[in-house]
């Protein structure tokens, strides 16, 4: 009797190890085509673990496939944060081949890429639905962020009630304007950067401590 | 319900269909999809009174991708009022016994409709023919 009452005990300080010891969140960077957001995981993934995600390219649609850098520990404050950070591809509700055409693709290459590229947002929604535990929302602070896409994508981001930060990217170009950013998703903490120079990235590793932490 | 008449499709014009939100009510949300998407890939301007919910748009946009083809049709233009937005709080609305989530929603072809404007109260779009 004391044999089984021990054994019980035993496993259920196992599994309370086991369960106690949460999963790393997997926090997934939306946005539309071209906002960084690759350039933005691997700016992320090469300061805390020296490693890259993908390739950038100024050609839309780029990513096609999402992808996972696990176990991404993040120091602040005198705590660490792991997270999964997942770089999906950009959102859109149209994919044109001819549009790849204008940056000197063959035909064949822009048919391909164009095919890939509607696999890649149906991914990037799937992940949205089922798998990822909070959202980085990135957009180009050069461009204007009352769109369709982006008012759906943070709609249904808000409905999961996942957790979700606006980041603003490319700051370092002049026609860059974070309060139109700010204005559009009033309701979200916006977050000034530019992901390609490394500008602001201590308030966006705050930010992302204080959130998925 | 009587069903919509068969258009005439002499190239001359466009097909606009206003859906009422009493002809989407207890559709399941591929039905709604699917009604959207046979409209917009005949060229049709689908208006819908009241919207989808964020996980249809969610699903409207994957079956969007899964459907998109090289060859001809390369996706769909859509638009809505803002969150929040004004016709929810106005006299009408109340009155009409709108929810808070009905939101009034153009879709098109992409290659046939363009916004040129959007704001809180009003969607301004050129629509042209195929």
């Amino acid at each position: 009797m004391g044999l089984l009452t021990g054994l019980k005990a035993s496993i259920t300080r196992a599994t309370d190890r086991l369960f106690s010891e949460e999963d790393p969140k997997r926090i997934g960077i939306y946005g539309p085509p071209n906002a960084g957001k690759t350039t933005l995981a691997n700016r992320i993934a090469r300061d805390w673990t020296g490693d890259a995600i993908g390739p950038e390219s100024h050609v839309p649609h780029e990513t096609r496939r999402a992808r996972r850098k696990e176990n991404v520990e993040i120091e602040r404050n005198g705590k660490s944060v792991t997270i999964d950070v997942v770089d999906t591809p950009g959102v859109t509700t149209k994919v044109d081949y001819e549009e790849f055409l204008e940056f000197d693709m063959e035909e064949d290459d822009a048919v391909r890429r164009s095919r890939e590229a509607t696999e890649g947002v149906a991914e990037a929604m799937h992940w949205l639905r089922e798998d990822v535990d909070g959202v980085i929302y990135v957009l180009d602070s050069t461009e204007d962020p009352f769109t369709q896409v982006n008012t759906m994508l943070v709609g249904i981001i808000e409905s999961r009630d996942l957790p979700v930060l606006i980041f603003g990217n490319k700051i370092d170009l002049e026609e860059s304007n974070i309060q139109r950013v700010t204005s559009a998703f009033p309701q979200h903490e916006t977050v000034a950067l530019s992901a390609k120079e490394g500008e602001n990235m201590d308030e966006v590793y705050d930010k992302i401590a204080e959130y998925f932490g | 319900m009587p069903e919509a008449t068969a258009p005439t499709d002499d190239g001359s014009g466009v097909q606009i269909d206003l859906i009422s939100g009493e002809r989407m009510e207890g559709l399941a949300s591929m039905e709604k999809i699917r009604i959207i998407l046979d409209g917009v890939h005949d060229g049709n301007i689908v208006i819908l009174e009241e919207g989808l919910t964020p996980e249809e748009e969610s699903r409207l946009i994957e079956v969007t991708m899964a459907e998109i083809d090289p060859d001809g049709f390369n996706g769909i233009e859509i638009e809505t009022y803002p969150q929040n937005d004004a016709r929810d709080r106005s006299l009408l609305g109340r009155i009409m016994g709108q929810e808070d989530t009905a939101k009034l929603t153009v879709i098109g072809p992409a290659n046939q409709i363009e916004t040129l404007h959007k704001d809180e109260t009003l969607i301004s779009a050129l629509v042209s023919r195929k």
